[in-house]
């Protein structure tokens, strides 16, 4: 018994070992680097519960990159993408990001989904004096010199989603949103822009990420009977949350929602079956007209797969790798200051319309659109704000809002 | 009507964490193996289904019941043959084999099946629920119940009236004394790790029907289950019963009665358990033994 048993034991290690290794084996970092190419970091969660959304965004963001190069790259230098997983788990993005920046000197990173890893990654950007592009719709009442922000900030999403349920009448709202720095601070807003305009928050819930239990959420929303669900909640927690609203009896019509995560490919996993005819704000859907959008569908199809769906992170990551790189085109130059000199006033005809960077704080115009789902899984717009909205991270336009800032 | 409602949500709480531990009481409990990887079993229950789909369309998690049974069993009886069996008697280690080997399979689910989660679609005689007396039951709440109830059921038939059940017994009760009276320890040991890590592949079905199916699905559940295991008494199918029902009631509750109650009932279940140990160490139910350990 006892030689076998180092024996084995050891056999088992060796082959733990390999299957590890085998699961690292599709990494693209050890490929090397050459002197003709500039490296790009792309920094997503490719595990665990932000995965459901994030590896589209990484996806979308090499289908870019791919572009950029096909178009004879950079300066004359093709793009090399370093691309690492975030695993849902905000120390690991700080860890990764300063790996992208030490180790593989990446010129640019194209990353993050949830505030908590942008919150995580930013003093990392900050310190190595490195950019980061954010591509996702965030809480606002941050604008870092070392990160570009290409999602909608609030008053390019969750004010005009706000301003469209008052002109619907719906007074009372129930916030429900997963527990973190996001859900908690737009939330914080709502709360503002209710007492203002004459409505009411009759509940607020939080859910630790991931959470797939929401039987007694329903059971309050029931008692509560708002006008409307303002959901803020992120990742696969949509799933089960909609599976069960729907399971407690409640429809589109009984208790409509309006959320501010989830787009096309969150909405394949939830099953349109229990979503259609709820409501999402954002600022480009699928279906939003235009060549540009039109070739940029066909291309991810071609690339990914016919069945496959574009949405707007994706598209915001995708905007961030092309903004990018006029940019440094404009600056003659990848170095980080040139870039950010350059950035200001960029504008480029993308997927959503036309994209302008605001070089005073490093968002970008966009046009708000709320979208109702349909049956098909796609989103059909409703509203739109007519024109791309200049951003305002801080509110400092709405009255209301003074004090939220602090 | 809504403090009745929480009721349902309670049971139904509790009958998802007993089908998640149910197997766990026999091979934490029988076997004294801290399997870290029970959780994977439940997630190798849930791809069953999700495998399956395609074949059988949505009425995949009735024929997956069976199948997952099987899939986690066979995983169950691989792991026991392979490597827990090396392993006996040393507690901290198999915790360490076996938290490795769970994170394998996770990579290894990842590698099959994708990172994202996916889905699986309940049959159309699961969605939906019925009204009564004002108190809502969602239909697959209550199958999940049924599916609970019917595992523990079939479960103390089989370790009262059959042979092996009652040798499973024994040695969970003196492996000494059981294998001195001839019982091939061994060969029940694989059978009870067969049976337990089956049961965690019936949990991964009925998980499909609450929420997504990924490679995390069962770390989310392990701790929970160790909870339920270790209240209520290790290897005793009461006590994880009474335990399983307790924690869900206390969690709905809680949950309910605090505004933002989804981590407070998480925090309170935690302080209850800890605080729950410090008066009774080993649980509900203590096997009556005369061993010196």
């Amino acid at each position: 018994m006892a030689p076998g048993k180092w024996t084995t034991s050891l056999s088992s290690i060796i082959l733990c070992a390999s299957l590890l290794l085998a699961g690292c084996a599709d990494d693209p970092s050890d490929g090397g680097s050459s002197g003709d190419t500039i490296k790009v970091g792309v920094l997503h969660s490719l595990s665990g519960t932000m995965a459901i959304s994030e590896v589209t965004v990484r996806d979308s963001e090499l289908l870019a990159i791919e572009q950029v190069n096909a178009a004879g790259g950079v300066l004359g230098k093709k793009l090399e993408p370093v691309v690492e997983d975030g695993a849902s788990d905000w120390p690991t993005f700080a860890e990764k990001a300063q790996k992208l920046i030490s180790e593989d000197k990446v010129a640019a990173t194209f990353g993050g989904w949830t505030s908590a890893s942008r919150k995580a990654m930013l003093p990392v950007f900050e310190r190595n004096k490195a950019l980061l592009w954010y591509p996702v719709q965030y809480e606002g009442l941050e604008s870092s010199p070392y990160i570009f922000y290409t999602g909608a900030t609030t008053n390019q999403q969750i004010v005009p989603a706000l301003d469209y349920l008052k002109e619907q009448g719906r007074k009372s709202i129930f916030l429900v949103g997963s527990d973190y720095v996001f859900p908690r601070t737009a939330n914080k807003i709502i709360k503002a822009y209710a007492q203002a305009n004459g409505m009411t928050v009759v509940g607020e819930e939080y859910t630790p990420l991931g959470n797939t239990e929401y039987s007694t959420i329903v059971n309050k929303l029931g008692q509560a009977k708002p006008d409307v669900v303002f959901n803020t909640l992120n990742g696969d927690s949509n799933v089960a949350f909609f599976k069960q609203l729907r399971s407690g009896g409640f429809t589109d019509k009984t208790m409509p929602t309006v959320s501010v995560s989830v787009a096309e490919e969150e909405v394949g996993g939830i099953g349109p079956e229990n979503i259609a005819g709820h409501l999402v704000a954002w600022n480009y859907y699928q279906t939003t007209e235009g060549a540009t959008n039109a070739e940029f569908v066909k291309a991810y199809k071609a690339k990914y797969g016919a069945t496959k769906v574009t949405s707007d992170p994706m598209e915001a990551g995708y905007n961030a790798v092309k903004l990018w790189a006029a940019a440094a085109t404009k600056a003659g130059s990848v170095d980080v200051e040139a870039v950010k000199k350059a950035a200001g006033g960029i504008a480029l005809d993308l997927p959503e319309g036309k994209v302008t960077i605001d070089g005073e704080n490093q968002h970008v115009f966009k046009t708000a659109r709320i979208g109702l789902i349909q049956p098909d899984g796609q989103i059909k717009e409703v509203w739109n704000s007519g024109q791309p909205v200049k951003p305002d991270p801080y509110l400092k336009g709405y009255p209301w809002a003074a004090g939220l800032a602090s | 009507m809504g403090a009745l409602n929480q009721l349902v949500i309670g049971a139904s709480i509790g009958a998802v964490l007993l089908l998640a531990s149910l197997g766990l009481t026999f091979t934490f409990g029988q076997m004294g193996v801290i399997n870290m990887a029970h959780g994977e079993f439940i997630m190798a229950g849930a791809y069953t289904a999700f495998v399956l789909q395609p074949l059988f369309g949505s009425q995949a998690v009735v024929v997956a019941l069976p199948a997952a049974f099987v899939v986690g069993g066979v995983l169950g009886l691989l792991l026991e043959r392979l490597f827990i069996r090396r392993f006996y008697g040393r507690p901290l280690d198999t915790l360490l084999l076996t938290f490795g080997i769970s994170l394998i399979l996770q990579q290894v689910a990842r590698d099959v099946f994708g990172a994202p989660n996916v889905q699986v679609t309940a049959p159309g005689w699961l969605t939906g629920g019925v009204d009564l007396a004002g108190v809502r039951m969602p239909y697959n709440r209550i199958f999940i119940l049924v599916l609970a109830v019917g595992c523990v059921m079939l479960i103390s038939v089989y370790l009262s009236r059959f042979r092996h059940g009652r040798r499973m017994r024994a040695v969970m009760q003196n492996r000494q004394l059981a294998a001195v009276s001839g019982v091939a320890t061994g060969r029940v040991d694989q059978a009870t790790f067969f049976i337990g890590s089956g049961l965690a592949g019936v949990a991964g079905v009925a998980l499909t029907l609450i929420g997504p199916v990924g490679p995390t699905l069962g770390s989310a559940y392990i701790v929970d289950a160790f909870l339920v295991v270790v209240a209520g008494g290790l290897g005793q199918l009461r006590g994880a019963v009474i335990a399983a029902f307790a924690l869900g009631v206390l969690n709905s509750y809680v949950e309910f009665w605090t505004a933002n109650g989804a981590s407070f009932a998480k925090v309170v279940v935690f302080a209850v358990i800890i605080g729950f140990l410090q008066f009774r160490p080993q649980g509900m139910f203590v096997l009556r033994s005369r061993a010196l350990t």
